[in-house]
């Protein structure tokens, strides 16, 4: 299993004597910080009278929801990493380890364009908003741009177009409300908005310790933010206009693999690898939930939040995909299927699925099973088909043992 | 148990092993501070040693929450007092306004929650709550001519008894805000609710995209009660966006959503072009006598044209947001009552849902349809003069609506 997260750099040996000093101060403030958070956070929870769950008390239960595969993609030939909805609703793009990106009709299930990158590990892939391009990088430490062409014979890789340069791998895209500007974030330790066109960097954001392994563009009137996740266990909150970070959460006991934004841009949900999920406020400034069980011990590596925000769906490195109250904080599904670690998960634009991404090679996309829900009305219908059915193969019966009687007779007639 | 001036001078004489005078010179420094402060005459931040009550403050709140603190408590007084605020109060107000524009609709939503849960407050715990709250913001927000004592400092747990603070009411508040959103988009969310008539990926039939797609002669019902959820969900919706525009030709005020359309365009469009757009926006919409002139305030507008004569991406951020919430607040409270908008409502269609099939293993076709891509291609090639070779361009190719919305713009 390739491991890219930064854990910290190589001794030089002159150096040593002053690192490891270095690192004792470091070690005796790092102490010290963390007795002032929990003081903070002590107080803080004396003004913190109540829970969310607790305001949703009132708020009629969900009962338990049957999740069921309504579609699965099959054509990559390794880990799939990472996936995209087209605004269409139907057409997805995905990447994987082996350098594919794949852009299916998921609908139909068929293929409609695929590329090979020249770099294996395409960890980030995103669809422009136009339907007319897609953007990917991965290992090549670099974000590039492909015009969706329908020519048969047209080589998507030759009319590719590099915007985005970091130093380290690019682990994160997304374009903005056009295809016009795409923001990237990367094992660098830094986020960036650039203009596709001229390839320039307009705007680079500062502010992780470690590398930075998701982001997400926030769905508010002004359209300025985004928020990213990284190794250093912080989610940050940045202004795109100036650079600068405007609110930071650290509440995660390890790395946060996905974050994506409440559908009113209120607030965001966070995936980790301490096996929780948890939901961040912005007017509060602070976490107010947190979606765990003793029962999961694996890490989160994907978020996503159903339309009304009711539901928040979780992909996990243990295979499954569990399905969250966000208000009341329990669990009401879990969905098994993949045969590997779920790597990526999206709502779909308009919430009527959700698609998973797989080491196991392939995605689904998946649904409510309304069966249940719908099984009054079945009934009936069902319990009258039968009786029809047997009604119908009784009597058909019967005119066939006839008609093999009627003819038996006949023929013993004859002789 | 409300401490008295004289006991808290006692307790420190006792305390620090003092004398009254330096007993009383503390005491006053705590009050001064903030630590401690007045039931009676809140403005007057001295320790007197007789029988005043005093009380120990709250903790301050983080940064955010402070702005946002302050806001409400501003806004909360302009209610109260009907716009009669202090100069130096309103000046602050107005700052605030510009700062979080975003929210503005949560702030008002708080303050007038906030005024109406203290009406409902004993009259005792309310006068502590007010007094509590002028006292804090005396000091941090002092006025002009009065030193400003800053970092008022975090401690002194304070009573037990009502638990009333700044803070956890406003925390309880937001939690409700989360219940409403969910309620409000429940019907909306098909994996919730299902959605009419089927949901195309179980059922295989793709009615229900098709139903709601960009282009059709009559939406659904749901998608037009959604637009009365926000102006930002009018807007989004390229037919909502649409019918706004008629209804604003008819206020003859189209200009504003014109020019709001053509900011975005700036702001999200090619770096190459950007001089240019703004160049069109100043002759179109901003220069004087021009021929859809957007009413902003002279203080914006300075601003803005002082910014044209070096434009960048953000040059029209500041007008945009102006136009943007003068259109919320007074144009789209308007539509949503409007004759217009109430027949789109009673005309839209709400679908059948389709009968489960009688053996729902039986699978349907499914139907391929046309790649944006491909739409997009088409489009251009209309346009396209010369025979070329499939350029990179041709991505960057603005959707039908937009372009359309433009024309009439201009026209």
């Amino acid at each position: 299993v390739l491991n890219f997260k930064y854990r910290g750099s190589p001794l030089i040996p002159e150096m040593a004597t002053q690192e490891v000093q270095l690192n004792e101060t470091l070690a005796h403030l790092k102490t010290e910080s963390e007795t002032l958070k929990s003081k903070l956070e002590e107080e803080r929870a004396k003004l913190h009278d109540v829970e969310l769950h607790q305001v949703a008390e009132k708020v009629e239960g969900l009962g338990q929801f049957v999740m069921k595969t309504r579609r699965t993609l099959k054509g990559h030939g390794n880990k799939v990493l990472c996936m995209d909805w087209c605004k269409d609703k139907r057409r997805i793009v995905s990447s994987s380890q082996d350098g594919k990106v794949i852009v299916w009709d998921a609908f139909t299930t068929n293929k409609e364009h695929a590329v090979t990158m020249p770099c294996t590990w395409v960890m980030a892939c995103a669809y422009a908003p136009s339907g007319c391009a897609v953007a990917c990088g991965g290992l090549d430490n670099k974000c590039s741009v492909y015009p969706l062409s329908l020519d048969k014979n047209e080589n998507l890789a030759a009319k590719k177009k590099s915007v985005a340069m970091h130093t380290n791998y690019l682990s994160a895209c997304s374009f903005t409300n056009s295809d016009m500007q795409i923001l990237t974030s990367s094992g660098d330790g830094t986020c960036a908005l650039w203009d596709v066109e001229s390839g320039q960097l307009l705007q680079s954001f500062h502010g992780h310790a470690a590398d930075v392994l998701c982001l997400d563009l926030a769905p508010s009137e002004t359209g300025n933010t985004f928020v990213s996740g990284g190794c250093d266990k912080k989610a940050n909150v940045w202004d795109m206009r100036s650079g600068q970070c405007i609110q930071s959460f650290e509440t995660h006991e390890s790395d946060i693999n996905s974050v994506r934004y409440y559908p009113s841009g209120d607030a965001f949900a966070s995936g980790s690898d301490d096996a929780t999920c948890r939901l961040y406020d912005l007017r509060a400034d602070r976490e107010v939930a947190i979606y765990s069980k003793e029962s999961i011990i694996f890490g989160v590596s994907s978020v996503d939040f159903s339309l009304s925000g009711r539901l928040l769906f979780g992909g996990y490195n243990d295979y499954t995909i569990n399905v969250w109250d966000v208000l009341k904080g329990t669990r009401v599904s879990i969905l098994f299927g993949h045969e590997n670690r779920v790597s990526t998960l999206r709502v779909s634009p308009d919430g009527t699925a959700f698609s998973t991404g797989s080491w196991d090679h392939t995605l689904r996309v998946c649904d409510d099973c309304y069966f249940l829900s719908n099984l009054t009305t079945l009934q009936p219908r069902v319990t009258f088909l039968v009786t029809s059915c047997n009604v119908c193969c009784f009597s058909l019966f019967f005119f066939f043992l006839s008609d093999l009687g009627l003819r038996m007779r006949t023929q013993r007639m004859k002789w | 148990m409300l401490p008295k001036g004289r006991d808290i001078i006692d307790w420190l004489i006792q305390k620090y092993n003092v004398s009254e005078e330096e007993s009383l010179h503390v005491g006053g420094m705590l009050v001064k501070y903030g630590y401690i402060y007045p039931l009676k005459e809140p403005r007057s931040l001295v320790l007197r040693p007789d029988e005043s009550p005093y009380r120990f403050q709250v903790s301050r709140s983080s940064p955010i929450q402070y702005v946002y603190l302050d806001t409400i408590y501003l806004a909360k007084k302009n209610i109260r007092k009907q716009g009669e605020l202090m100069e130096y109060e309103k000046e602050r107000y107005s700052v605030l306004h510009k700062r979080i524009n975003h929210t503005w609709d949560f702030v008002v939503m708080q303050a007038r929650e906030q005024l109406r849960a203290s009406k409902q407050r004993r009259k005792a715990d309310r006068i502590v709550l007010e007094c509590q709250e002028q006292a804090y913001w005396l000091i941090n927000r002092p006025p002009p001519g009065v030193h400003n004592v800053l970092d008022v400092g975090l401690e002194r747990p304070n009573n037990f008894s009502a638990r009333v603070t700044l803070v956890s009411g406003f925390i309880a508040f937001i939690y409700f805000l989360f219940v409403k959103y969910s309620e409000q988009y429940l019907n909306h969310d098909p994996i919730m609710q299902g959605c009419l008539p089927s949901n195309p990926w179980i059922s295989d039939d793709t009615a229900h995209w098709t139903m709601n797609a960009d282009m059709v002669p009559t939406p659904t019902r749901l998608r037009v009660e959604r637009w009365s959820f926000s102006f930002m969900e009018l807007l989004e919706d390229s037919m909502g966006r649409r019918e706004f525009m008629t209804y604003l030709e008819k206020e003859f005020s189209a200009e504003n959503l014109c020019f709001w359309q053509a900011c975005e365009d700036v702001r999200h469009g090619e770096s190459s072009r950007i001089v240019e757009k703004v160049e069109d926006i100043y002759k179109n919409f901003l220069a004087p006598g021009a021929a859809r002139w957007v009413n902003i305030d002279s203080k914006t507008m300075d601003k803005t044209l002082e910014g044209i004569r070096h434009p960048h991406r953000f040059v029209m951020d500041d007008a945009q947001m102006h136009i943007y919430f003068l259109m919320k607040k007074d144009s789209y409270p308007r539509y949503l009552k409007s004759d217009l908008y109430k027949n789109m409502l009673a005309k839209a269609i709400v679908p059948q849902e389709t009968k489960k099939s009688v053996f729902p293993f039986m699978r349907r076709q499914r139907h391929s349809s046309p790649s944006p891509a491909q739409a997009a291609t088409q489009a251009e090639d209309g346009q396209a003069k010369g025979a070329g070779q499939a350029d990179i361009d041709r991505i960057f190719v603005i959707t039908e609506i937009n372009r359309r919305t433009q024309l009439r713009c201009l026209s």
